[in-house]
């Protein structure tokens, strides 16, 4: 790991300030006592624990990070970020890595969780709900593992929980407002990124 | 015909527990001049004690034994219940049953057995026993503090406003000590050089206050309340009292035009150059040059005496010599403080060879705005404002290699407010700080290390750097992080080492020369690590700051108080009152020897002459200095005519107890 040249020194406040900006939370704010990892319900699949990733992300290691399975596999259940006696957001970094990895175009770590998460997206997107045959469907072609999960359809047919038809089409127009904003927003931060700023300044622009 | 009365202690169930404590009264209560024995449940209880008052009045007792805990405990309390009911405190003794029997034995009969034969010599030796009355020393209120740094700064005006005259000794030119080279101070950033010439200042003027600077203590005889100190005041050769601090003579020095100039600036670690007649630093307190004879042209060939012929007040003395003065102080306040270890001590760091790698004092003196720089943030090598800083702690602290185990305390904070401070200075600059563990215990202190490195955005590396080597100018340093577990390379303009804090060179002298008892690392001593702080074990010295450890200003500034405190306490009484348990030589027998002269630690045995009647020196016999004499026992030990005798332990009383012995 080399640290220090000018050069590499960009990268490291850049991603570690790219990600304060994006996460709403400070990530220098970690003292590595690992609690997170301790209460991880994940920590046994991943590649990196999340006390880990946090110092990676402190050492600005963009690739190392983004690479990563943990962030993928990441559930989201908050644990970490209800127990950091730092108050950091581990779950909202968590989520903010997934973004810029899928804007960099590295899933490869954790290909299927990413088409799933495509899948999700693009099935609320189209429906104004989630189809939950058609992800399922779609996912295992994707994937080209046809019949996995296959046994427990009639169950969650027979239990109403997937429906063949799909189940009642969802508010369409107000979900699709909702993509539309998250679009522009996503273009104004695009536009952010790109014109350098100082990572402590623009926490007031991130509402 | 002695009446001896003999008290016994449960100490709840500490002694009761293993020891029949009701079988030994009714044993104590048979021997030979015992009039009257008895236990109780805690007999340093008020009941207890009233429980003693009572037998000696109703008994009329001449003698008292308590069978309880070591003396070290309650002597003090059983004297003095003893004295209030009339009798003389050192009629009064303790048989130690509680830590010499009870605590150390399981077997109830034998330790029984063991505590009856305690008391039995006890009764011994007490029937021995005599009246003492207790020894008056006269205390001449007066102090000297060894040190102008903030320790001995603030114990001295500490001492002087509580109403009492004192000697502040410094050793350099100046006093301010270290305090005076720092730049801000953890946690605040307060300016060190703001918050400390005031108090420079308020000594130089403050009428109870004798300053010497350029000073040295030589020699120190006498005891508490009466030390006498010999004091030399190396020649400055500028006469103080005519100087007006123009300044004319060091801007004219030849040897001090800065390109030509060899002479290293002692006050700014070598990192600027000075002329040979010099003031420290601007705020010098007393702001009076004085002449390094070693690089000064007239002293070493004659020749030059520019500043004798530019000064305008005449003040410039070529001829000064060293004056060596005597005083007379009740308590001495020892503040010598602390000294870095060299950076150059590391060989994977440099060692010294590299003129970018600066020790913690250093960087200071580059934040300072009085500092080489000005205050600017740039390396001594090529004046290059660093971009990446490394900076190292623990270098040299808890590494048993390099001779130094302890923590040195004060790096952790130190070292974040470097990262902090030059992040200040040098907006787009980055700070690395490779460490071990962070111990930031004090008042705001983790609070202030989170800062550095939540907000000012240093990158903190757990682990020690293994070594650094310079390659187109900059300096690659190899260490690692062991919380990701990934070895780090940074490519840096500049490393500050905090390097350890250890005692002056020196040290050790001055404590043999005060009989202060020192560590192996040359740090004084204390007399008790939690409850005697800042007294040693030479009564009548105190400590302040970091001669007895590493310590921070707060804590120094603390301790200084406290010594003050003690100080101001023991001139508070005219005279002072000694135990009188010292030892006592029989002029007549004495045959002048004075081995106990040479086994006293204290310095206690003097001479004394006996003459006849006509003035004709009969023999020097030796004699005690009751004021010294801490009542060790050593001279009567060593006494080979038998003629010294330690009041309290006469041999008639060892050797009843001797006698008492299995019988």
């Amino acid at each position: 790991m080399k640290l220090g040249s000018v050069a590499r020194e960009k990268t490291r406040s850049g991603f570690l300030a790219e990600v304060r900006r994006r996460s709403g939370t400070n990530p220098a704010d970690c003292y590595q006592c690992g609690k997170c990892t301790a209460g991880c319900p994940l920590t046994f699949a991943g590649d990196l624990d999340p006390a880990r990733v946090m110092r990676l992300v402190q050492l600005g290691q963009r690739d190392a990070v983004l690479q990563s399975r943990t962030i993928w596999l990441c559930a989201s259940c908050e644990t970490c970020t209800t127990r950091c006696p730092q108050e950091v957001d581990l779950a909202s970094v968590m989520d903010a890595l997934r973004i810029m990895a899928r804007e960099a175009g590295l899933t490869q770590a954790a290909r299927e969780v990413a088409i799933a998460n495509a899948g999700l997206l693009g099935s609320v997107k189209s429906r104004g709900r989630v189809h939950e045959m058609m992800l399922v469907l779609q996912q295992n072609l994707r994937t080209l593992h046809l019949f996995r999960d296959a046994e427990k359809g009639p169950v969650l047919m027979l239990k109403g929980k997937m429906d063949p038809l799909g189940h009642k089409r969802g508010a369409r127009d107000q979900v699709r407002r909702l993509f539309e904003n998250v679009a522009r927003m996503e273009a104004a931060e695009r536009a952010a990124s790109t014109t350098p700023r100082c990572a402590c300044s623009d926490e007031g622009g991130e509402a | 015909m002695a009446r001896v009365g003999v008290f016994i202690c449960h100490c709840g169930e500490n002694i009761a527990r293993t020891v029949d404590c009701a079988r030994v009264a009714e044993y104590a209560a048979t021997l030979p001049g015992v009039a009257h024995a008895v236990d109780y449940r805690y007999m340093c209880s008020d009941p207890g004690q009233r429980l003693i008052e009572t037998a000696i009045r109703e008994h009329g007792l001449t003698g008292v034994v308590v069978a309880s805990c070591s003396p070290h405990m309650h002597e003090v309390t059983f004297r003095r219940t003893v004295a209030r009911a009339g009798l003389n405190p050192f009629l009064c003794e303790m048989a130690n049953i509680r830590e010499q029997c009870s605590w150390v034995h399981e077997d109830r009969e034998a330790a029984t057995a063991k505590a009856c034969e305690l008391v039995r010599l006890m009764v011994e030796k007490v029937k021995w026993n005599t009246a003492l009355e207790p020894i008056h020393v006269p205390v001449t209120r007066k102090a000297l503090v060894i040190g102008g740094g903030i320790a001995g700064i603030q114990a001295a005006l500490d001492i002087a406003n509580g109403g009492r005259e004192v000697i502040l000794v410094e050793k350099g030119p100046s006093i301010g000590g270290h305090m005076a080279q720092l730049s801000e101070t953890f946690p605040t950033l307060d300016c060190s050089q703001c918050i400390m010439t005031p108090r420079m200042v308020e000594v130089k003027n403050h009428p109870n206050i004798t300053l010497y600077t350029y000073a040295e203590v030589e020699k120190v005889d006498g005891y508490i309340g009466n030390f006498a100190v010999t004091i030399r005041k190396k020649a400055r050769c500028v006469d103080e009292a005519l100087c007006t601090g123009c300044g004319e003579c060091q801007s004219k020095c030849p040897q001090g035009k800065l390109k030509t100039s060899v002479i290293p600036n002692e006050f700014d670690l070598g990192l600027s150059r000075r002329p040979a007649i010099y003031v420290p630093f601007p705020q010098a307190v007393p702001n009076v040059p004085v002449i390094d004879k070693e690089h000064c042209r007239y002293f070493q060939d004659g020749k030059c005496g520019v500043c004798q012929k530019v000064c305008p007040a005449k003040a410039v003395d070529f001829t000064q010599t060293d004056q060596v003065v005597t005083e007379q102080v009740g308590a001495i306040v020892v503040a010598t403080g602390y000294d870095v270890m060299s950076s150059g001590e590391y060989g994977e760091y440099g060692g010294g060879r590299y003129p970018d790698v600066i020790d913690g004092l250093q960087f200071e003196r580059l934040l300072s705005a009085s500092g080489p720089t000005g205050g600017e943030v740039k390396r001594p090598s090529d004046g290059k404002v660093p971009e990446t800083v490394v900076f190292i702690a623990c270098a040299g602290s808890r590494d048993r290699s390099h001779g130094v185990p302890y923590c040195s305390k004060i790096c952790c904070m130190y070292t974040a407010k470097h990262a902090m401070l030059y992040k200040h200075k040098v907006h787009h600059g980055q700070a690395y700080v490779f460490y071990m563990d962070i111990r930031a215990g004090g008042k705001n202190y983790d609070e202030f290390v989170r800062r550095a490195i939540e907000e000012e955005g240093a990158v903190y590396l757990r682990g020690r750097v293994s070594r650094l080597y310079q390659k187109d100018g900059q300096l690659i340093v190899k260490g690692a992080d062991t919380l990701s577990g990934q070895p780090v390379e940074i490519a840096a303009d500049l490393v500050v080492l905090a390097t350890a804090i250890q005692a002056r060179p020196g040290s050790d002298a001055l404590a043999q020369m005060l009989k202060v008892p020192y560590d192996g690392y040359g740090f004084l001593s204390e007399a008790h690590p939690k409850l005697r702080p800042v007294e040693t074990n030479s009564a009548g010295v105190y400590l302040a700051g970091a001669c007895q450890a590493p310590k921070d200003i707060p804590e120094t500034v603390a301790q200084a108080s406290a010594a003050a405190s003690k100080v101001l306490g023991l001139f508070s009484m005219e005279q002072m009152e000694r135990e009188p348990t010292v030892s006592v030589v029989n002029e007549r027998t004495c045959i002048g020897c004075f081995d106990c002269e040479r086994v006293c630690p204290f310095g206690a045995i003097e001479h004394r002459e006996i003459r006849d009647r006509r003035g004709n020196l009969l023999k020097v016999v030796s004699h005690v200095n009751e004021g010294v004499c801490a009542g060790c026992g050593a001279c009567a030990t060593t006494c080979r005519s038998g003629s010294i005798e330690l009041r309290g332990y006469t041999d008639e009383q060892v050797f009843a107890q001797i006698a008492a012995v299995g019988v």
